[in-house]
């Protein structure tokens, strides 16, 4: 399972990617925090831990630890615009509920 | 749901507390937003895609005001839209004289001692324009980045001084921005191409902006950044390019002048298409005609434009020199030179750049967007969203920061070209017998002549304790922080009385003293030379006047007929005359001697008579000391 990419969020990756010019991949994950309980983290990644599950997908390596991996499974992530912003978007099917904004969630 | 950008490891934001912080550059044509999404900095366009904001601002009465291209489109009163205004950025009525402004608006510099432009919603000072287009770029971040600005990091030009700092952050806090940092633009350009990574390396930043032209030498050494020198001019850019094209049309359609003020700003507009178009294009053809029946059909050629800009790209040259010489600095020991502002794409601009640096000039960053790129890194880096980044910008003091001292002179406590932030201390003391106040005058300026500096603040210490002259040691402790402000402190130590002042200084200041500035303070050293040679002939026309003066009134009559007292006493009018009149230090000189002459003989008299007198009655001895006396008597200036 692991997470997969639109092609619109896989391209963009990849050139955030290429124009940071070192790292070892992206870093998904979620912490608890927020005014629901759980946040989603996305970072660049220097370095891969003891914990961490490795993905390829769309030429990206993706890395997630296994306690994350728990809320992320099956998520979609997609980079949209919404007027003039623009963003990465977590389409994930564990969420139950979410604060407002959606900055946080429940599952 | 909110849309996420990457974030640097372990740099993630907690939900609703995300720190959004964009780089500004606010600048004389245009001006640009910039940030930092997903680890790559960029610009901010607006709703329409546009990547800059015209500088311009249209008032029409009791409405919001409109900034960039709807102030551009707009068809009102071509004298309420606003433009260049950041030239007026802190700075007095004085400064407006002969100035592209002045003739273009109306000013009003009657209420408060800032000129405000007339316009038809009322008086707008440069702060209120400046203010507006920082508004509009403001919100084009906010609605781009989903969320309210923690911050943003202006830039402005390396020469600006402290009251055109301290306007540009009124502005910024009028339009409801933090400002993080001001940084000076070739700063943020150098920032942009990440040349902090070459280490020990110098760096040129040239920018010919729409108003104003920027040198600076920059030196990286293990990540971070010193600006080594600056200078340039505060009234030399694209502008200047685009009316020099106007004279050129002008010319050929054979008139002095434009009908009027809409025609002028239709001319300039057209003006610079044709200059745009030349930096791709060796020859574009012209259709232009001054509504009066006049008509101008022709072609101008790249060659033909080179020749009417030549002499600006000259002047840019004059700068160069003397950043290198200011920071000790070979030409070949540049190792990088950066092209900053529109004008740089003109093809002839990069071309003697080159040449004068020996090397090619670096463009692959849009000359237009570097300044609010490198400005959005640093904004990105001081919002907190980079780990242990060593990122650190150190500017310079544009001039130097002194206080007066006795005559009228000088005491520069914080030179030119100083790193900031800064703290320099020097030690002053009491010039009277008993004296418990001092006026401590902070002035800013290369002079020598404190007339030559700007006055930026005025404060006095009380309290000193009551001693011999030269016995209070009062300790003066000049500070400018990180955006280049200033405070200037004084404390007496027996007593620990304190004054001290913050100097955000007023920028119409009073009395036309504001005349000196930034360009003055570059090439003045030979006319300083000439005016410090005049100002010495001066005080010695005023001591030889003082000392026949004194002698006239004492024994004139004595030793003098009518006839012979009228002819001096013309000779003294005369000198008063020349010394009021005059600025040239020979015509004085002249006066001067002519009246010696003409009074020598009144001299020798006096002296007989002073020696006569001491002789009465008296040996050998005294006589020669006599004679040093009466000498002394006659043509002393303390007496």
């Amino acid at each position: 399972m692991g997470v997969t990419f639109t092609d619109s969020a896989a391209r963009h990756i990849k050139s955030f990617l290429a124009k940071r010019g070192k790292g070892v991949g992206l870093r998904l994950a979620v912490r608890t925090t927020g005014c629901s309980g759980l946040a989603y983290v996305l970072e660049f990644a220097d370095e891969v831990a003891a914990n961490d599950e490795v993905f390829e997908n769309n030429d990206v390596t993706v890395i997630i630890d296994k306690k994350s991996l728990v809320y992320l499974d099956g998520t979609e992530l997609d980079y949209t615009k919404e007027g003039l912003n623009e963003g990465f978007k977590f389409n994930n099917p564990n969420v139950k509920d979410e604060c407002g904004c959606g900055e946080s969630f429940t599952i | 749901m909110a849309l996420l950008q990457i974030a640097e490891p372990g740099q993630s934001d907690a939900p609703h507390q995300r720190r959004l912080a964009v780089g500004i550059d606010l600048g004389t044509t245009n001006s640009l937003v910039a940030a930092v999404r997903s680890g790559s900095a960029g610009i901010l366009p607006d709703s329409e895609g546009r990547r800059s904001v015209p500088s311009v601002v249209h008032y029409a009465q009791g409405e919001a005001p409109l900034v960039g291209h709807a102030a551009e489109a707009s068809t009102g009163d071509s004298r309420s839209t606003i433009r260049s205004a950041k030239r007026l950025m802190g700075k007095g009525a004085a400064d407006l004289a002969d100035s592209w402004l002045a003739r273009h608006y109306e000013f009003d510099s009657a209420s408060g001692s800032l000129p405000a432009f007339v316009t038809r919603d009322g008086n707008k000072t440069s702060v209120d324009v400046s203010a507006a287009i920082l508004q509009t770029l403001k919100q084009t971040a906010e609605e781009t980045l989903g969320g309210e600005l923690a911050g943003a990091v202006v830039t402005v030009p390396a020469y600006f001084d402290d009251a055109q700092r301290q306007a540009t952050k009124d502005a910024a806090s009028l339009a409801g921005l933090q400002v993080l940092r001001l940084l000076n633009e070739p700063t943020a350009a150098a920032v942009a191409y990440g040349l902090d990574n070459e280490d020990g390396g110098t760096v040129a930043i040239y920018d010919l902006g729409g108003g104003t032209f920027d040198i600076s030498l920059l030196k990286m050494q293990q990540g971070i950044f010193e600006v080594l020198a600056t200078a340039g001019n505060t009234a030399l850019g694209g502008d200047d390019m685009d009316n020099a094209i106007v004279q050129w049309l002008m010319g050929q359609a054979g008139i002095d002048s434009l009908i009027d003020p809409q025609l002028e700003s239709d001319t300039k507009t057209y003006a610079r298409s044709l200059k745009e178009a030349l930096s791709s294009s060796s020859t574009v053809s012209v259709e232009w005609d001054d509504r009066n029946g006049n008509q101008v059909k022709t072609e101008l050629t790249r060659e033909m434009f080179d020749s009417l800009v030549a002499p600006l790209v000259a002047a840019t040259l004059k700068p160069c020199r003397q950043v290198l010489r200011d920071a000790d600095v070979e030409r070949d020991d540049v190792t990088a030179v950066v092209m900053v502002g529109g004008s740089t794409r003109v093809p002839l601009v990069r071309d003697q750049v080159s040449e004068f640096f020996g090397q090619p000039v670096l463009t692959s960053i849009d000359p237009d967007e570097v300044v609010a790129i490198g400005a959005a890194i640093q904004a990105d880096v001081l919002a907190g969203n980079k780990p242990d980044s060593d990122l650190l910008l150190l500017d310079v003091t544009p001039l130097s920061l002194g206080l007066e001292i006795m005559g009228g002179l000088v005491e520069k406590v914080i030179p030119r070209n100083t790193t900031i932030p800064i703290a320099r201390g020097q030690e002053f003391t009491t010039y009277k017998d008993g004296q418990t106040a001092m006026a401590l005058h902070v002035v800013q300026g290369e002079r020598e002549l404190v007339d030559d500096c700007r006055s930026l603040a005025r404060f006095e210490l009380k309290g000193i304790p009551s001693r011999v002259a030269g016995a209070a040691r009062i300790q003066v402790l000049f500070q400018v922080d990180a955006d280049g402000l200033l405070t200037v402190s004084a404390l007496e130590r027996e007593s620990g009385v304190v004054a001290s002042v913050d100097v955000k200084p007023s920028y119409g200041l009073s009395d036309g003293e504001i005349e000196t500035m930034l360009r003055e303070s570059m090439d003045h050293a030979s006319e300083d030379m000439q005016k410090r040679a005049l100002q010495e002939q001066k005080v010695e026309a005023a001591r030889v006047l003082e000392a026949i003066e004194a002698a006239l009134q004492s024994d004139g009559d004595e030793h003098l007929s009518v006839d012979e007292r009228a002819s001096i006493d013309s000779l003294v009018d005369g000198l008063r005359n020349v010394v009021d009149s005059s600025s040239d230090r020979e015509v004085i000189k002249q006066a001067v001697q002519t009246l010696e002459k003409g009074s020598s003989e009144y001299v020798e008299r006096r002296m007989n008579a002073s020696v006569r007198q001491m002789m009465s009655g008296q040996g050998l001895d005294d006589i020669d000391s006599a004679v040093g006396k009466a000498k002394h008597e006659a043509c002393s200036s303390d007496t």
